[in-house]
């Protein structure tokens, strides 16, 4: 790798690496996992005047349950993900959608906090953290706030964290095990062309449908949810609310998929989430 | 021959010797060479596809702490030579291959000026601080556009976008098409490649200033051909040239070349009197490292409604980019060439047109030509198969000589050299089974599922070749020599890069001379140790650098018998050597073996009258003909209707590769090559947009088979040893490439052929299947 010149501070607590934050504003970026930033270095698409490392703050790595709910540190990998035996249990989604990024040496290294904060328009997890309504817990120079995923995304690699705050902690609800995420990679990347994370909620009645790599940000498909609203899960049912998964959407357009093939492949893939997840009642 | 028979060490599938120090990270690539003051080259690449360069201002790089120097075309051109093509055309309109890009550039990341530093991350900040003034100008990407009247030239020095017409034609061609009950029609495009080896190139040069030598460690193929080159770009004699390739991380024809930034760094090492590195980056290595493929040809065929085929003819549209590059013009002949495959076409023409645009070069990359060659008459096949009602491996069975007409002379002017294309197809349908697969299909299709099977019938040219059909020689070097040890040091002039060799050469020296396997050691890839080679290209290095060894092993034998006479006291011709021991025939008992003979030979004390001290032999050898390796690839897949996705379901290769000196390698190409070839079938390519921007220049774009995309092989082989050479060995490392990309099409044809579908280019990407689908009118035939 051959970056543009940096300076690196590796804070030891989240307080210091937000009073760096803090103090180097807009010219810094944090490195958690590096799997997004390192490549933008890489190519020197990003060359920030410093960088802040947080991969050394320990209490940003863990899974816990707190309060009814499932709490992530945001520096947990995809990896602890995947093989974390209380997320198999209480909240099978997330466990179902970390293998299907990159490839071991990726989900050994890349973390969810770092993932949902670059917001790649194509990146997994944010169908599942908007499918599951999880809660993102930030934290800035003046204390803490909490932001709901729907309106964490917002635009192509644009959330709604300031300069200066970094990601703390996800909480997600605990879920019946009728769950799903079908996805479409892209050949080259592994990234989404369609991704669709379904949670078929409790009563059977509502349905959450989170749908990543179709448009410039992830969305809940909510023609989907609203159509499936009251209605028992059958094949017909399904087949007629998938029809309207990239309503209202604004495809992405590039050579991997053209915008009418994303849009197909938003609409047969939430068919065959929702299928999966019923399947799992 | 080798002791095929003996119970030794031919035919086995050994471990690779090389592998554990690949494995373990501790061998020694071009980038982990240091050398005291060495500076780092970073190169300016131009990032529009054609522009006038109105100037260039380097002033503020040369500032930069750390910065040696920064070259232009004004300081380097004048005294570069031009990068050489070793295969020009008789009518060639070339343009002239400078080091750097002067007044104009001519394609994305065309080198336009070199800045030397005390470390990488200094060179390439100084990359940011060179300012160029470019002018913008049209462009031509597409091949058929630049043919036509008001296209952009790619050179407008040149007045044309074609860089030279080849044509290749046999038997009477209109009788054919008169006689011809049917004549089909196909387009067919061969999308552009990226080469994309995991190592991307790079090089070191040092120049020696007292004793006037240079040596350039660089990631290439063919070291030898690089020394043979050099002298005309960098004014140094060839005996003053040493180059080396150490380890090679993948090739593929890519590396299969001269490329600018070895001229660059040698003539910048002399300048400087100090050693210069540059390695590539992988976008570097996407964008102005060599592509493959890129034809374009409108294909006729005549047949017969039994299915004979009289004919084919072909006008080939080849894209070769911005340059000619080493071997860019033969690629397509060699498609010329093997236009007729497997089977008995009397008549044929191929007229091929090299066109300029404003892309990277197209070169040699794995097949070379063949491919396209292979791709084109196994879709033909299967077209006519489906145009006469009829079967399509009866239809080859068909049209294939048979065994006992080999040699078989081809319309293309190519004589073959041995083969059994009826065995090797007998034996993929038995593995397969050809018919359970069909049952299979037959069950899906009442299922309304896309479920395809396809064959192909692949030939290809091997062990380039006879001296007569190559730019500087056809042959290989090999050199045996026995140490004063008894060890056997095995010096090979064919460069093997990761093909193996160092392992199959020592198990055939290892049978020759009758020792253990773990007495020898397989030199290679350094013009200083094998001093004479033609390099590893064309799946030749086994048939012929392999028979150069054996020559050579056979005259050590021969000279040690001489010395063993003497010493058994008795006459040479009544001495017999057998595993590593001379004896007097009938009394084996007493012997002298190589340990005794070795020491002798250089102790030099008692040696017989006029024999030369010590035990070493180079042979070169020159084939008569070139090999055909052949084989059937069966593949068995099924669609997804909704995604357009492709499942391999079975996969099924049985090639042969003549006597097979270690099973294990050839397996390992095989599967080597079948990855890259699905690859190409089903996701690979290169994509230029309008204004000739590289989209896919990075592994994020570019979508190389990985792991998971393999599915499971089951690989067999036939034996049809080849008349070429005394090993009757054919050569595997281009079969799977050529073999497997028109048997996944022609099963992914058969899967959507209820729909109607007839024909669809490569990729066969899903959305291209999709469309596809979801445009079709389904046949009622089904």
């Amino acid at each position: 790798m051959i970056p543009a010149s940096f300076d690196y501070f590796r804070p030891q607590s989240l307080e210091e690496a937000i009073g760096l934050l803090n103090q180097h504003g807009e010219e810094a970026k944090v490195l958690a996992g590096g799997h997004s930033l390192v490549p933008a270095l890489k190519l020197r698409l990003a060359q920030p005047k410093v960088v802040i490392d947080i991969g050394r703050i320990s209490d940003l790595n863990y899974i816990r349950e707190q309060d009814g709910k499932i709490a992530i540190g945001a520096m947990t990998t995809h990896h602890v993900i995947e093989t974390s035996a209380l997320l198999r249990e209480k909240c099978p989604l997330l466990a179902e959608i970390a293998p299907h990024i990159g490839d071991v040496q990726v989900r050994n290294r890349g973390t969810l906090g770092g993932s949902l904060v670059h917001a790649d328009p194509a990146a997994d997890w944010p169908a599942a953290i908007l499918a599951l309504d999880a809660e993102l817990d930030v934290v800035g120079p003046n204390g803490s706030r909490q932001i709901s995923a729907k309106k964490f995304f917002v635009d192509l690699f644009q959330t709604a964290l300031q300069p200066n705050q970094i990601l703390r902690e996800i909480r997600v609800p605990a879920t019946p095990r009728s769950v799903a995420y079908v996805k479409f990679a892209q050949r080259a990347s592994g990234f989404a062309i369609a991704g669709v994370a379904v949670v078929v909620h409790a009563n059977s009645k509502t349905v959450s449908v989170g749908v990543t790599g179709v448009a410039a940000k992830p969305y809940r498909a909510n023609a989907v949810e609203k159509s499936l609203e009251g209605q028992l899960l059958t094949a017909e049912s399904i087949a007629a609310a998938a029809k309207r998964a990239a309503n209202r959407i604004d495809p992405l357009n590039d050579i991997h998929a053209s915008a009418e093939y994303r849009a197909h492949l938003a609409r047969v893939n939430t068919q065959r989430a929702l299928q999966l997840a019923a399947s799992r009642i | 021959m080798a002791n095929r028979n003996h119970k030794g060490y031919f035919g086995k599938a050994l471990k690779r010797t090389e592998d554990p120090r690949l494995i373990k990270g501790i061998a020694t690539y071009v980038d982990d060479l240091k050398f005291p003051g060495m500076l780092h080259a970073a190169v300016l690449r131009s990032p529009h596809a054609h522009a006038k360069i109105l100037g260039v201002k380097t002033e503020n790089a040369k500032a930069l702490p750390g910065v040696a120097g920064v070259y232009t075309a004004a300081d380097v051109n004048p005294t570069c030579g031009l990068l050489p093509c070793a295969s020009p055309m008789p009518d060639q309109k070339a343009p002239k291959h400078t080091v750097l890009a002067s007044d104009r550039v001519y394609y994305v990341s065309h080198p336009v000026a070199i800045v030397l530093a005390a470390d990488r991350y200094i060179a390439r900040d100084a990359l940011d601080l060179i300012e160029v003034d470019y002018e913008s100008l049209p462009v031509v990407v597409d091949p058929e556009k630049a043919l036509e009247k008001n296209s952009p030239l790619t050179h407008p020095d040149l007045g044309s976008n074609v860089s030279f017409t080849w044509s290749v034609a046999n038997g009477d061609l209109e009788s054919a098409f008169q006689e011809a009950d049917r004549v089909i029609k196909q387009r067919m495009v061969h999308q552009r490649l990226i080469p994309m080896a995991i190592e991307p190139r790079g090089c070191v040069a040092s120049y020696h200033p007292g004793e006037g030598t240079l040596t350039l460690w660089t990631s290439t193929q063919i070291p030898h051909l690089v020394r043979t080159l050099l002298p005309g770009m960098v004014g140094v004699p060839e005996n003053k040239i040493r180059v080396v390739a150490p380890e090679v991380g993948g090739g593929f024809g890519s590396k299969l070349n001269l490329y600018v930034e070895e001229a660059l760094c040698c003539h910048l090492s002399m300048r400087l009197r100090t050693p210069v590195k540059w390695i590539e980056s992988r976008r570097e290595n996407a964008a102005a490292t060599i592509h493959g493929r890129d034809q374009v040809g409108d294909y006729e065929v005549a047949v017969k409604n039994d299915g004979t085929i009289l004919a084919i003819k072909s006008r080939t549209i080849a894209d070769i980019g911005s340059y000619l590059q080493l071997l860019t013009p033969a690629i397509p002949t060699l498609t010329g060439l093997m236009l007729t495959g497997c089977y008995k076409i009397k008549a044929m023409r191929m007229d091929v047109i090299g066109v300029y645009t404003h892309k990277m070069s197209t070169d040699a990359y794995r097949g070379a030509g063949r491919p396209e060659a292979t791709y084109v008459i196994e879709r033909v096949m299967d077209l006519v198969a489906a145009e006469l009602g009829l079967d399509p491996i009866k239809i080859r069975l068909k049209n294939f000589p048979k065994p006992t007409e080999f040699p078989f002379d081809t319309a293309t002017g190519l004589t073959y050299d041995s083969g059994n294309y009826q065995g090797a197809l007998k034996k993929a349908q038995q593995i397969a089974p050809w018919d359970d697969l069909l049952r299979w299909r037959d069950k899906a299709r009442q299922e309304d599922r896309l479920f395809g099977v396809g064959v192909s019938t692949y030939v290809e040219i091997c062990a380039l070749g006879p001296s007569k059909m190559m730019a500087s020689g056809g042959w290989e070097w090999g050199c045996v020599r026995m140490e004063i040890s008894g060890k056997v040091s095995v010096i090979t002039g064919a460069t093997p890069h990761g093909q193996g060799q160092e392992t199959s050469f020592a198990q055939i020296i290892a049978d020759k001379l009758g020792v253990p396997i773990e007495d020898i050691v397989v030199f290679r890839g350094d013009t200083a140790v094998a001093h004479y080679g033609r390099d590893t290209y064309g799946s030749r290095a086994t048939a012929l650098g392999g028979t150069a060894l054996i020559m050579s092993a056979e005259k050590v034998i021969e000279k040690a018998r001489r010395l063993a006479a003497h010493l058994l006291g008795a006459k040479t011709k009544d001495v017999q050597f057998k595993d590593g021991k001379f004896f007097v025939r009938g009394k084996p008992k007493k012997s002298v073996g190589w340990g005794l003979l070795a020491q002798e030979a250089y102790v030099a004390k008692n040696l017989p009258p006029n024999f030369e001290p010590g035990l070493e032999a180079s042979s070169f050898f020159e084939p008569k003909n070139c090999t055909y390796p052949f084989g059937t690839h069966i593949v068995a897949v099924e669609i997804d209707r909704d995604t357009g996705e492709v499942q391999i379901i079975k996969y099924v290769a049985v090639d042969d590769c003549g006597h097979q000196v270690n099973p294990l390698l050839v397996e390992g190409q095989v599967q080597g090559g079948i990855a890259h070839s699905l690859g190409q079938a089903l996701f690979e390519r290169a994509v230029y947009d309008e204004n000739g921007q590289l989209l896919t220049g990075e592994f994020m774009d570019y979508a190389l088979a990985r792991a998971k995309d393999i599915p499971d092989y089951v690989m067999d082989s036939t034996v049809t040893p080849s008349p070429s050479n005394p090993m009757g060995i054919k050569g595997c490392g281009e079969a799977g490439t050529i073999g497997a990309t028109p048997a996944i099409a022609n099963a992914v044809l058969d899967a959507l052929a209820p729909l109607g579908i007839k024909h669809l280019d490569l990729p066969l990407t899903p959305e291209k299947i999709w469309r596809a689908i979801h445009n079709s009118k389904p046949s009622k035939s089904k």
